[in-house]
Order: C-alpha cells, then sequence, then structure tokens
C-alpha cells in the first residue's frame, strides 16, 4: 500500500494528530531517561551540574525531536529514506577523510547543541534504507538471490566505512539491525541459516587454529577473548573493570545498598560509572528490584514497537518501527551482556540512561518515526 | 506502483509473523538477561558483596602509647612526649615547593630537607601526607597553624616519641627503642602487626628491649573506607588498643644521677642493692651516653664517637662488665675455709712475702710479708700468702661451690642486656674447656680472684649482700608492671654457720674501721652508717720474674689500658645492713685508693637519701668532700621530686 492508496479522511491531520501520538511510548521513554537522570546525579555525588542537567537538556530537545518528526507523514520519510542513507555514507567518507587528514579519528559531527557521529546516524538511515527498499521491492522478489544481494551492499558498505573507524561495535550493530530489517521484510530462512553456520564455523576456526601456523587473529586479540571468558585470570590488567563492574552488580543484592549508596561506584572503583557501566550503578544502589524494572521498561518499548507494526498495514512504516526497535533491542542488549560479564567489553552505551548525546539523539530520531508510523496509520 | 492486494495481504501477514518472531527472540534474549541479573543479584549477592566490603574497606593499625617506666619513687625515667611535625600534601599545596619556601621562614628547613620532600612527595601518590619536619616546639607548631591560610596543604601533626628525661642516669640499665629494624623482625617468630607501622619503635636494648612485651601494648585498629585509588574516604570505626604496662623500677633516680656523676670520667660500674630485698638501687656504668640521640636517630659522627670511645661508653659494665675480681674474692676463698672446718678464724699462717708450690713462687702484694697472719688480718690488711696456704687446704672445688652459693660466676635473672655469667673455675671446667688438668697454681691464683675467676660488678654487690646478711637474696631490678606488684619472697638462708659469717664480717669491718685496713682513709665516722667493705686491685697483666726483680712499675707508669682494675665490695651499716655496693673502676689502680672512696660515698648518699652530712666523713676530709660535693654537676632535686606518675 503507498501513500497515495491512503484516504486522507482517513488519516489523522492537523492538531487531532497529537491525540495519535503515542504518549505511552514517550511516557516510557521519559521514565527510562529518568532513571537515567538519577543515576547521573548519584554517580556526580548528587551533583546536578555535572551530568544529570545536560542529559536533561538533551533529552528534552530529544524528546521534540521526536514530536516534530511524529508529526510529518510516515510516506515523507519514505521518500527521505535515500536521502538520509546517501548524506550518511557521504558523512561516514568525509569523516573517514577527515579522519586520514586530519590528527587522529574526527568521527565527529558538530550540531551545536551536541556532537552526532555520522556512524550513529547510518544506524537509523539504514533501517529506513532497507524498508524503503522493501516497501519498493515486489514482495515475490524479496528471497531472489540478486535481490538479497542488493541489501546485503546496502549493509555491508556502511559497516565496513564505520569498521575502518575502528567501530567493531558499531559495526556489528549495523549488521545486526538491517538483518533484523531483512529477516522481518521475508527473506528466508535459509539464508539466515547459511549466514549463521557460516558465523559459527568462522569462530570455531578462529578458536581452532589458535596456536597453529594459520592461526586467524593476532596474539593480543587472542588474550583479549580469554579475558573476556576468565576476567580472574588477569584481575588487575584489563579483566579489572568488568570485574569490578560485575562485584557492583552481584553486591547489590535484592534490594541494593540505597540511592547514593553504591561503594563500588562512589569509591571509583567501578569504570565508566556514568556511561557504559551505568547500569552497574543502578544496579547496586536499587537491586535487582531496581536492574529489573529497567529491564521491563526496556522490554515495553519492544512491545510497543512490535505492537505498532503490526497494527499498521503500511510495510515502510511496520519494517522501520521493528528496524528502530532491533536497534534499540541490540543497544541495550549488548550493553547489558557487557556490564554483566556474558559479553566482551565493546564500549556500547545503555540507551537514553548513559550520559552522551548521540545514541539518545539517534534513538529518539527513530521513535519519531515510530510515532510517525503510529499517528499516520490509517484508522 | 502497483500491486495486488492479495500480494499486500500475504505480505503484511508475513511481517506480522516474522515481527512475533524477532519479537519473540527478543523477549528470549531479555529473559536470559534478567535471568543472569536474578542469578549475580540473589543468588552470588554474597559472594560479591564480600568483594566489595574487601574492596572498600581498609585496616589500619593505631599504635599504642609505650608504657612508661619510672624509678622506685615514680620519678619519670622513659616517657612519651607529644612529638609535634607538619606534613604536606601535594594536592592542597599546589605548587610544594613555593609553599615549602614558605614553611622554611617559620620552621628550621635546610635546602637539603626541602630537596628530599621534594622528593619524596614526587614519589607518592598526591594525597599521601608526608612528614616534613619532626619535633617542632610548641611555638614553631603555632606559626604554621597561624599562617595556615598562607601554606595550603600544610597540616600540623602530632605524634608520640619516647622521651628520657633523665638522658644519661638511665641509659645502661633503661636502654632505648628505636625504629623497627629488618633483623628485629626477622628474629620474631611471629611479630605483631604493629611492627609494621612506619617509625614504630621498639626497644633495642636494656629494660626496653627485655620488657617489650609489656611495655608495647597491645595495637587498636581504625576500619576506614578506602577508594579506588587508596585515598581515605572515612573512618567506618576505630577500636583504642591497650596502652603499654607502666614498669616501676627498683632503681633509684637521685642516687642513680650521684653515682653517676660521682664515677666522673672513669670506665666503671657501680651497682647498689638492698640487702634485705634485693632491690637494685643502683646500677650504673660510666661513661654514659644520652639515649635520646638513639631515639631521634644519631648521627653518625656521634654513633662513631660512642663506638671509638676506649671507655666504651654504651657498654652496661655493671651487669656485662666479667673482671677479675681480685682480692675481693678472698672472703668466697676464706668462708669455703671455715666450712670445711680446715681453718678456724684464729689459725695463722705465716706470710714472708711470697709463697712456694710446685716449684714457683707466688708473691704477696706486700714485697716483705706480713708475718704471722690469722683470718681479721688477712681481710683487713689483705694479704694474699694466708690465701694461697687455706685454698691448698680446701681445694679449688670447694672454693667454686661457695662462689656459686654467694652468687658469683651465675647468671642472674634481670631484665637487661647482655647480662655476663661470669665464671668459677672448678677441675672439671678446666678440663671440659681447656683440656687441661688443674694446677696448683690455678688454685693460688683463684684464691685471689686472679686466673680464670670473671665476677661481674652486680655479682660483687650479690655477693656482699648475701655475706652481710647471710640470706640467699636475689636481685631484682622491676618492683611493679602494669600497677601489679612484683612478690618479694623471702630469701633462704645461705646455710653457713653463724660463727664463720661472723668472721668473715668482722674481717670486712677491720678492712674499714681499723687503722691498718685497707679501706680505712674510706671509712665513715658515723656510727649509724659504719662500714664493711673489701678492697681489691685486679690485674690485667703477667707480673714476670725479670720485672719483679727490677721492680714492679707503679700503675702510673703505665699506659691506662695495662693498669690494675680497682675494686671494692662493701655493705653499710655494719650492725645492720642495708645497702651492698660494688664498684669497679677499670684500670682505675687500687681498689683502696680509687674504688673504696666512691663506694662509701654512694653508700652513704643511699642511706642518707641524699647528700650525705659531713659529719659522716672522717674529720681530715670534710674539707675535701665538701669542695667534691659542692662541684659536682648533680642533677636538680626538684626535677626529680617533681614527676609523678601519670600519663603523658
Amino acid at each position: 500500500m503507498s501513500y497515495l492508496e491512503y484516504s486522507i479522511k482517513r488519516v489523522p491531520s492537523g492538531f487531532r494528530k497529537l491525540l495519535h501520538i503515542n504518549w505511552a511510548l514517550a511516557v516510557l521513554l521519559t521514565a527510562i531517561a529518568s532513571v537515567g537522570f538519577l543515576m547521573l546525579y548519584s554517580v556526580a555525588d548528587g551533583n546536578i551540574e555535572r551530568w544529570a542537567e545536560p542529559q536533561m537538556e538533551r533529552f528534552g530537545f530529544g524528546m521534540a525531536l521526536m514530536l516534530a518528526i511524529g508529526l510529518v507523514p510516515i510516506w515523507f520519510w519514505r521518500n527521505m529514506a535515500g536521502v538520509a542513507y546517501g548524506i550518511s555514507l557521504l558523512l561516514l567518507i568525509a569523516v573517514e577523510i577527515v579522519g586520514d587528514i586530519g590528527m587522529g579519528a574526527q568521527r565527529w559531527l558538530d550540531l551545536g547543541v551536541m556532537r552526532l557521529q555520522p556512524s550513529e546516524l547510518m544506524k537509523i538511515a539504514m533501517v529506513m534504507m532497507l524498508a524503503a527498499y522493501y516497501d519498493w521491492l515486489d514482495v515475490n522478489k524479496t528471497s531472489r538471490p540478486f535481490w538479497v544481494a542488493v541489501p546485503v551492499v546496502l549493509i555491508l558498505l556502511p559497516t565496513f566505512l564505520v569498521l575502518r573507524q575502528p567501530d567493531l561495535g558499531t559495526s556489528l550493530m549495523l549488521v545486526g539491525s538491517g538483518a533484523a530489517v531483512m529477516l522481518v521484510a521475508g527473506v528466508h530462512w535459509a539464508y539466515f541459516a547459511s549466514v549463521i553456520a557460516m558465523g559459527v564455523g568462522g569462530v570455531a576456526s578462529v578458536f581452532l587454529s589458535r596456536g597453529t601456523e594459520w592461526q586467524v587473529l593476532h596474539d593480543y586479540q587472542y588474550r583479549r577473548i580469554d579475558t573476556f571468558l576468565d576476567p580472574g585470570s588477569d584481575p588487575l590488567g584489563a579483566g579489572y573493570h568488568i570485574s569490578q563492574a560485575k562485584i557492583a552488580l552481584g553486591s547489590g543484592g535484592w534490594a541494593g545498598k540505597g540511592f547514593m549508596q553504591g561503594t563500588q561506584s562512589r569509591l571509583n572503583f567501578l569504570p565508566e560509572k556514568h556511561t557504559d557501566f551505568i547500569f552497574n550503578t543502578l544496579t547496586e544502589e536499587f537491586g535487582f528490584i531496581g536492574g529489573i524494572s529497567l529491564l521491563t521498561l526496556y522490554a515495553l518499548v519492544i512491545v510497543f514497537c512490535v505492537a505498532t507494526a503490526i497494527q499498521t498495514k503500511d510495510r515502510f512504516a511496520a519494517l522501520v518501527t521493528l528496524g528502530i526497535a532491533a536497534t534499540f533491542f541490540l543497544y541495550f542488549g549488548v550493553n547489558m551482556a557487557m556490564v554483566m560479564g556474558l559479553a566482551p567489553v565493546v564500549g556500547s552505551p545503555l540507551p537514553l540512561v548513559s550520559y552522551g548525546g548521540s545514541a539518545m539523539l539517534v534513538l529518539m530520531i527513530g521513535f519519531g518515526l515510530v510515532q510517525s508510523a503510529n499517528v499516520h496509520r490509517p484508522r | 506502483m502497483r500491486r495486488s492486494a492479495r500480494d499486500t495481504d500475504d505480505a503484511a501477514r508475513k511481517v506480522t509473523r516474522r515481527a512475533l518472531f524477532l519479537g519473540g527472540c527478543q523477549a528470549a534474549v531479555v529473559a536470559v538477561l534478567g535471568a543472569r541479573l536474578r542469578y549475580m543479584q540473589v543468588e552470588q549477592a554474597d559472594q560479591f558483596r564480600l568483594l566489595a566490603e574487601e574492596n572498600r574497606v581498609s585496616i589500619r593499625l593505631i599504635p599504642p602509647a609505650r608504657g612508661q617506666i619510672f624509678d622506685r619513687a615514680g620519678v619519670l625515667v622513659a616517657g612519651n612526649e607529644q612529638n609535634y611535625r607538619v606534613s604536606i600534601t601535594r594536592e592542597d599545596a599546589g605548587d610544594v615547593e613555593a609553599v615549602l619556601r614558605r614553611l622554611a621562614e617559620g620552621i628550621p628547613l635546610t635546602e637539603e630537607d626541602i630537596e628530599k620532600t621534594l622528593r619524596e612527595v614526587k614519589r607518592r601518590s598526591p594525597f599521601v601526607p608526608i612528614i616534613v619536619a619532626e619535633r617542632l616546639s610548641w611555638e614553631q607548631l603555632s606559626w604554621v597553624s597561624v599562617n595556615a591560610p598562607a601554606l595550603p596543604g600544610v597540616q600540623p601533626e602530632v605524634g608520640l616519641s619516647r622521651v628520657y628525661p633523665l638522658d644519661q642516669d638511665f641509659a645502661h640499665s633503661v636502654g632505648y627503642v628505636g625504629p623497627v629494624s629488618e633483623s628485629d623482625l626477622a628474629q620474631l617468630e611471629n611479630p605483631d602487626p604493629v611492627l609494621q607501622i612506619p617509625k614504630f619503635q621498639i626497644g633495642k636494648v636494656g629494660i626496653e628491649r627485655r620488657l617489650e612485651d609489656a611495655l608495647r601494648g597491645s595495637a587498636g585498629s581504625r576500619r576506614i573506607e578506602v577508594n579506588a585509588a587508596g585515598r581515605v574516604m572515612r573512618e567506618l570505626d576505630r577500636r583504642e588498643g591497650d596502652e603499654g604496662a607502666d614498669v616501676v623500677l627498683t632503681l633509684d633516680a637521685a642516687l642513680q644521677n650521684y653515682a653517676r656523676i660521682r664515677l666522673g670520667e672513669e670506665s666503671a660500674s657501680a651497682v647498689v642493692m638492698d640487702v634485705q630485698t634485693g632491690d637494685l638501687v643502683s646500677v650504673v656504668s660510666a661513661p654514659s651516653f644520652d639515649p635520646n640521640l638513639f631515639v631521634r636517630g644519631i648521627s653518625s659522627a656521634d654513633f662513631r664517637g660512642l663506638m671509638d670511645n676506649d671507655h666504651r661508653p654504651l657498654s652496661n659494665k655493671s651487669v656485662s662488665g666479667a673482671y677479675p675480681p681480685g682480692s675481693t674474692f678472698k672472703m668466697v676463698t676464706a668462708l669455703a675455709a671455715l666450712e670445711a672446718g680446715v681453718i678456724t678464724p684464729e689459725t695463722t699462717v705465716r706470710c714472708p712475702g711470697y709463697y712456694e708450690a710446685g716449684g714457683r713462687r707466688f708473691h704477696c702484694w706486700k714485697r716483705g710479708g706480713h708475718g704471722a697472719v690469722n683470718l681479721n688480718r688477712s681481710l683487713s690488711e689483705s694479704c694474699d700468702v694466708y690465701y694461697y696456704d687455706i685454698a691448698q687446704r680446701v681445694g679449688i672445688d670447694a672454693i667454686a661451690a661457695m662462689a656459686e652459693r654467694l652468687g658469683l660466676g651465675v647468671r642472674h635473672d634481670l631484665p637487661m642486656s647482655a647480662v655476663a655469667e661470669g665464671l668459677n673455675p672448678n677441675k672439671q671446667w678446666k678440663r671440659e674447656r681447656r683440656g687441661q688438668d688443674w694446677l696448683i697454681g690455678d688454685t693460688i691464683n683463684a684464691s685471689i680472684g686472679q686466673g680464670y675467676v670473671l665476677s661481674s660488678p652486680v655479682q660483687l654487690a650479690v655477693m656482699s649482700a648475701r655475706l652481710a646478711t647471710g640470706l640467699a637474696v636475689q636481685p631484682r631490678l622491676v618492683k611493679a608492671i602494669g600497677g601489679a606488684e612484683v612478690p618479694l619472697t623471702p630469701p633462704p638462708p645461705l646455710g653457713v654457720k653463724p660463727q664463720n659469717l661472723r668472721a668473715i664480717q668482722q674481717g670486712m669491718y677491720s678492712v674499714t674501721n681499723i687503722r691498718t685496713g685497707t679501706a680505712y682513709s674510706s671509712r665513715s665516722d658515723d656510727k649509724a652508717t659504719l662500714i664493711a667493705g673489701k678492697t681489691g686491685t685486679s690485674q690485667v697483666r703477667n707480673i714476670t720474674a725479670a720485672e719483679r726483680a727490677r721492680g714492679v712499675l707503679r700503675n702510673d707508669q703505665l699506659p691506662w689500658n695495662r693498669r690494675d682494675h680497682a675494686l671494692y665490695v662493701a655493705y653499710a651499716p655494719a650492725d645492720a645492713p642495708r645497702y651492698a655496693v660494688s664498684v669497679v673502676v677499670e684500670h682505675g689502680g687500687g681498689g683502696s685508693g680509687v674504688a673504696a672512696p666512691i663506694a662509701r660515698d654512694i653508700l652513704l648518699f643511699a642511706l642518707h637519701g641524699g647528700i650525705p652530712p659531713l659529719s659522716a666523713y672522717p674529720a681530715a676530709q670534710r674539707n675535701r668532700i665538701e669542695t667534691q660535693h659542692r662541684t659536682m654537676p648533680l642533677r636538680d632535686p626538684g626535677q626529680l621530686a617533681g614527676t609523678t606518675r601519670t600519663r603523658a
């Protein structure tokens, strides 16, 4: 169904759109961000100006941005997908070149209010691009090899550029969210099964080749993997951070040590306590109850997105919503797995909670698209 | 682009199916994360909590205040003084050097001190306070406090440090403390963790060392919270330690001071003992040293000065010195012979000035001889031949046994360092230790306290106390520890016949109180404080026959370290003994001329509890004694009386 088929009468217009904004999602996002404000206030030892206040300003800006995007018809965003993807790609290339010319990695784009990484922008642009692609593509051609190869190229092109920065975490997330869009678009199972099989084979070869003449990775890379698998083996070196993070989390216990009472974070045993490891501060001070609550809020966001996607009849809207949901899921899933010691430390923030603008801005833009899909759903 | 409605519906259904599948996968991951969270925070929480506590809590020891040491009257001998110091913390100071230069305007800091501090500051974390100067006066500390705004990061502090207010008087007996050394730690089986505290001081010698366990007390502890960089955030709780036990000595500070000054520049020692209780009221070695130097860290020049001095100021001669007792040993030989029944006090021996035995001549100190000598005369005039003769009759083993009964050659249990055992030689000893047979000459030498016989001044004092009382008095140095009196057990009787003991006592009385006595000039003229004693002059060299033929050199013709030791043992009052004394002056010359006057002065001081009245002295000596007392640089009695037995 294309936008031309929408009956203008059945789609809200003017200020009536505001009624159809998914306010529950907005409240949910505000609740998650508020957890962040609280924790940023706590890790700054009760100083609101240090982290919490700038974070609030950024969130307010993000919220406004989300509403603004949400009020713009979803078909406009579909038409903008190619432009967004193209600009993001150009920015990535530009950053690559400037980074080469300048004194080191220049990955940032200054927007005045906050700085933005093109690679973050690419996460949304790519989801939009793939959704638009599958909206355009004849459904019956979805699983033809050529039409599968096109989105793979669309995914791998920016992934390659990001990998060169080098930013392994972001490139993996690009692959992950791209694959999620392809999955929900209906690409045949066999493609995914074979990619997963190749992945398993690749990992196996990495490990089995260790110590032989044709080993795949460098020794130091193996050591990093060792540290991840057993942080205790190097408690004062690379494993120190993750060990201390786990101590912070575990020592919170059932109900936590109390607001601003977390010893691990207050005494600086916890690294990156306001960014990547903020979840450990939360769980140290509010315990399992606090941790599981935040996890539930995140899960609810996913549920809202899936519900929105299922309700809409517009293919682009559904795919974009699910793509954003997948991106959001990857953000908090990777971060939480990392801080709980289930995944190696790759340096990814906890979405909407960690101090920092890029991820928040990108996600609020994404949720703006979700809102737009919701608002402009024919009723 | 137009699509059929069927296609679109199919696609929408497919999206819905796949969306639910993807949502299901995500839900599964969320469930795994939730389960992991529960596992870590509920199942493993205790383990992690323990780790977090270990991270955060650090235990610091609080050094206990060391027990104080007092003399028998409660005069402070070793105390703890407030040690005012200033420290600097880099992160608070900013420009450390500039602050130090400003600090140098108010407290004495050399360029070297500043450089040392700067180096130390650079080496340590920015929040660690570094001690800049110690032992400041109250005025200097006040200056620092007043100028605090101009001295950022500078912190005045107070610590405790050992101080010996009577400095040289108790240097040998009490000893001193010093920082714990590696070898101190190595010697201990299970070192107290308090010893690891930087600058913690433990007893190095003397009572400070021997009573270390009682004096040290036990450390308190502070549980503190530290952050990841080791900075102290706050104190969680605090358990005060137990202060060390106070020790009260049997020594008398006034007498210690008098005896030390009286010994003067000699290399000498004096021991005064209460004959009834065995309390050592004075144990002095001269020359002495200031133990405070060691507490503060002695300079290498000062230390070399002490080590190179041939009078050995660091040696506690009273208990560590082992000397041939010379004629002071004659009571032992005589009592052994009397007890064995080989002589009576009336037995006479003819002294021609020498004694022949085994083809050798053994000389009496008096070349012309004493003629017919009985016990009393043998002691008062110190005839050697008499003892050569009776020693042959009684035999060395009986003499050695008697020496031991009188407290010679026995390591008395005293809490001082390097307590000498001395030596009472007998036949078995010589066989075992020298692999030689005992010779007649050995007995003859031993009979007058020469040859192999060695005794320490404290043993000689014990001997005269036992002779004075007939009781096996044990010397004791500690009166009370931690407020608990050390119990006094009545000494057992010596087990010698009273008439024999009386004969010896009469002989000793004659030494000082009849005109021909060797110590007559060192008598007391006061009937209440009559002295009984015995002089001794022990050779430290052999006199060859050739030298004897040429004429024996007088002591003042010899180099200092070849001269005879001068000894004197005594007790007083002669009729109702209270104190026994022994004085040994190394290479001092004759016992009667050098040691006896010192011993008499000390005894009279002890009996009078202060400077004795001139009436106690023979009329002819009073002028000289008066001058002597006037010029002695004694400690102000106010300083000795002023201290009370309270905590600093």
